[in-house]
């Protein structure tokens, strides 16, 4: 009986901003400059400078700061994990997403209703960020990056397996791996030194900065070296890791004939993979594919499920199947193809 | 089957001839018979199941997965075999994975009824490769960019075989190829099949070059046209006909109105053109015959089917390329006499005195289906390959259009980090439209320069692909090579070039100098 006199847009609501919480008055993510954010990841389409107050984990603030300089606000509010935050008469508290260091659903109470905002989320395990925990709430807000079934994201240590399998057949040539700057190139460092993969692995200036980073943050990567102070045939038969739009540049003229490599959910696609000239397409991605989404919102069983950023049709159309109130929120601002980070 | 699912995956993705190689040499010489000898017949179309049609495993998935879903996704992957490969609903575990030889024996065996839940089962139990390495299987076609031509080359390289005797042998044998193979391991024989009507490897001609001539001496030299159509190979022979191309492939099933035609005991070298009464078509039309798996009556009649004799290889099991070229040329003249058949005629001799009377002749040929002329010494025997000395081709020269440069391109593999790939046009009312492509033609260090010239001056870019300033006054004009202009509806200009290449930059020129499209349109056939 406790909800009868509230609907759930009293509690958040989309508006050209981003998602709107009236009893906070707070933004979630917003894409322009507002007076008080919540930010649940550090990508630059969620975390944008300028706000007048920014709550978000340890980790995101430090990506933010490295990004935009210490002063990108003037009031940084550090929120643990499951630590609840009083904002106006809102509670926020942040679980983790798994998407990448630092990375949170923002769950907000209000007026005996909870609304959990998943960010981009994953549910698998990567060794460089905490791993997602569902959280019981009345509507759940979903990322929808993946949301087509043809998305199936395999094991990610057999396609890493892949890379370092390349260096062998080709020892002469480098693999370069394509990979976005903040979390995927991040992960798959990890997962090659999981894997045993102990040789240096050598960083565009790009993805050497947020190492960097994740090593002060606790994040262990191994034996990491500048490509720009290597000479061309200490690379051979090594791992080199750049942003994805290194792959076809210029940049990538310095390195000993390189096998392009390029890991993001969108490499299921052949065409996708063909049409950047990739090589070696590895499907790793930082985003939930079409089971983690529906089999999460099967175990969260809100009573509604609201549609972000990516392929909402398919991801509300099932939820109908499913018996599941789902609705698209058309945000915009946001990368809806995932972008490089897919 | 997960052996050949991999092989026909890195195929897909790799970009060079010598990759491709490579990849399927390593699969014969890792995978045992039969298995490889059926993925070496799935690479050279030497499969067709014909109770397995691609409505089929249509059907299958609808079954298996929500319409919408199904929709939507097909919407954004666009390919049918891809979407169906990735929707299947997988149940690892519930089927053993089975092997290539179990699966193309299994198809061959199976009655229409009992398909679809025999397909259904092998979907079940592999994974998204291996469904859709089964489903370009089944349903032909794999266009994974192997040639059948490329895959024998892999066997031949293999097993340090000659490739004209692999081709030589080609039609006789039948997958698994398991005496193929032992030849090419070095533990068998070379397969000596009985056939008929076998494809004789043919003879190919350098291009001349201006030096050449020096050493040459007209009167050596017979000369004939060089038609612009497919060259072929017609044999029959004890109750078998059959239509070759140049590499060896059978196109016997695509051409039945020629192969009504061959009612001799020969073998003949020549040109395949569609002709209507006497005079030959533009390629264009050839092409609407090619590559087809059955053909209508209605294309039978519009675009019929013939062949120009050059050459007569075996005449009532004569061999008689060992003859020199003079008396092939009488035997061939009687013989085409005696066939007295429309649709195989001579290709005429050209008369000529000196080499300058063959340049003239060369360049003002007697038909527009004419790419050039051929040059054959009188006494050169019939030999395989490529021979330098014999015989030489002399084109005609290409025609050549001032073009401006549209939009670029980056490459592939080794040129991925270059703009290699250009889209040029001409003037049409106070307007550039597309008129052709060219990625070739041009020096690395040339490269370089229109390398920096796309990037210093790119308008706007979709993805790999960058529009370049072409302004009247402030563009890259190409001069563009090419053989021949045929209509099309593809290209919003209406025209497409054959072969097309850049044959110098014009640093030099301002864009509104470059060609109308008026220049152009001249050159079509009528």
């Amino acid at each position: 009986m406790k909800r009868v006199m509230v609907t759930f847009s009293d509690i958040l609501m989309p508006t050209k901003a981003g998602l709107y919480c009236p009893p906070g008055d707070f933004y979630i993510d917003p894409t322009r400059q507002v007076d008080r954010a919540v930010v649940t990841h550090g990508h630059a389409d969620h975390a944008r400078a300028g706000h007048g107050a920014v709550l978000a984990t340890r980790q995101t603030l430090a990506i933010m700061g490295s990004r935009y300089g210490a002063n990108f606000t003037p009031a940084q509010q550090t929120a643990a994990l499951g630590e609840r935050h009083k904002i106006g008469d809102a509670t926020v508290w942040l679980a983790p997403a798994g998407h990448v260091l630092g990375s949170a659903q923002a769950v907000i109470e209000a007026k005996g209703v909870r609304i959990v905002v998943s960010g981009d989320y994953k549910r698998r395990r990567d060794p460089t960020c905490a791993r997602f925990e569902p959280v019981p709430c009345d509507v759940f807000v979903t990322e929808a990056t993946f949301a087509l079934p043809v998305f199936r994201h395999p094991d990610d240590t057999g396609e890493v397996a892949k890379a370092l399998h390349m260096l062998e057949v080709f020892p002469e040539r480098c693999v370069l791996l394509g990979a976005y700057s903040l979390g995927k190139a991040q992960r798959l460092i990890g997962l090659a030194r999981e894997a045993g993969h102990d040789a240096p692995i050598y960083l565009h200036g790009a993805v050497e900065k947020l190492c960097t980073l994740y090593e002060t943050l606790g994040v262990r990567l191994g034996d990491l070296r500048p490509v720009m102070k290597a000479e061309k045939d200490e690379m051979r038969g090594h791992l080199i890791v750049a942003p994805p739009q290194s792959l076809n540049d210029k940049w990538s003229r310095r390195l000993p004939d390189p096998v392009a490599a390029f890991a993001s959910g969108w490499m299921r696609v052949r065409a996708r993979a063909r049409q950047r000239g990739v090589e070696l397409p590895l499907i790793i991605s930082d985003h939930a594919d079409w089971d983690e989404l529906t089999t999460t919102i099967e175990e969260l069983r809100p009573e509604e499920v609201w549609v972000t950023h990516g392929r909402e049709d398919a991801l509300v159309h099932w939820a109908g199947t499913q018996g599941i109130n789902a609705r698209p929120l058309s945000l915009v601002g946001y990368d809806e193809e995932g972008g490089d980070h897919g | 089957m997960n052996r050949f699912a991999a092989l026909l995956d890195r195929l897909a993705y790799a970009s060079g001839r010598n990759d491709k190689l490579a990849l399927i040499k390593d699969h014969f010489a890792t995978v045992s018979d039969p298995d490889r000898g059926y993925a070496l017949a799935a690479l050279t179309g030497g499969l067709d199941f014909k109770h397995a049609k691609p409505a089929l495993i249509r059907g299958l998935v609808e079954e298996r997965t929500d319409p919408v879903l199904f929709r939507l996704s097909y919407d954004y992957v666009g390919d049918m075999a891809e979407t169906i490969s990735l929707l299947w609903p997988a149940k690892h575990g519930v089927n053993r994975v089975p092997e290539l030889t179990e699966i193309v024996e299994t198809l061959r065996e199976t009655s229409k009824s009992d398909m679809p839940g025999l397909i259904a089962g092998w979907l079940d139990a592999l994974d998204e490769n291996g469904r859709w390495a089964l489903i370009k299987l089944i349903t032909g076609g794999l266009r994974i960019g192997v040639s059948s031509r490329l895959a024998k080359t892999a066997l031949a390289q293999y097993g340090d075989l000659d490739l004209k005797e692999v081709e030589e042998i080609w039609h006789g044998l039948e997958a698994p190829y398991i005496d193929l193979f032992a030849w090419a391991d070095g533990t068998g024989p070379r397969p000596e099949p009985d056939i008929a009507a076998p494809f004789r490897p043919v003879m190919l001609a350098h291009p001349v070059e201006d030096a050449d001539f020096a050493k040459l001496s007209p009167a050596d030299f017979r000369a004939e046209w060089k038609w612009d159509g497919v060259r072929v190979q017609a044999v029959a022979a004890g109750g078998e006909r059959r239509l070759y191309s140049r590499t060896g492939e059978d196109m016997t099933g695509t051409f039945p109105d020629l192969i009504e035609a061959m009612n001799f005991d020969a073998a003949i070298d020549g040109e395949l053109l569609v002709v209507r009464d006497g005079q030959v078509a533009p390629f264009g039309d050839l092409q609407k015959r090619l590559n087809r798996k059955t053909t209508s009556k209605k294309l039978l009649n519009e675009f019929p089917a013939a062949i120009r004799a050059y050459d007569l290889l075996f005449e009532s099991g004569e061999d008689l390329r060992i003859l020199p070229f003079d008396e092939r040329r009488k035997r061939l003249e009687n013989w085409v006499e005696r066939l007295n058949h429309p649709r195989i005629s001579l290709s005429p001799l050209i008369d000529f005195q000196s080499f300058d009377d063959l340049d003239r002749i060369r360049n003002d040929p007697a038909a527009q289906s004419i790419e050039g002329v051929m040059l054959k010494r009188g006494d050169s025997v019939y030999e395989a390959g490529r021979p330098k000395g014999p015989w030489f081709k002399w084109k005609r020269d290409p025609y050549l259009v001032d073009a401006v440069l549209l939009y670029a391109q980056r490459g592939h593999g080794k040129r991925s980090s270059f703009y290699s790939d250009y889209t040029f046009g001409v003037w049409r009312d106070g307007e550039l439209v597309p008129v052709g492509k060219a990625y070739f033609g041009f020096t690395d260090a040339e490269l370089k320069q229109i390398d920096k010239f796309v990037r210093d001056n790119t308008e706007d870019s979709f993805g790999p692909v960058r529009q370049v300033t072409h302004e009247p006054d402030h563009g890259l004009v190409f001069e563009v090579a090419f053989e021949g202009l045929n209509r099309s509806t593809r290209h919003k200009s209406g025209l497409a070039m054959r072969f097309p290449r850049i044959h110098r930059i014009r640093w030099d020129k301002p864009p509104h100098e470059a060609d109308k499209i008026e220049a152009l349109e001249s050159l079509l056939p009528a």
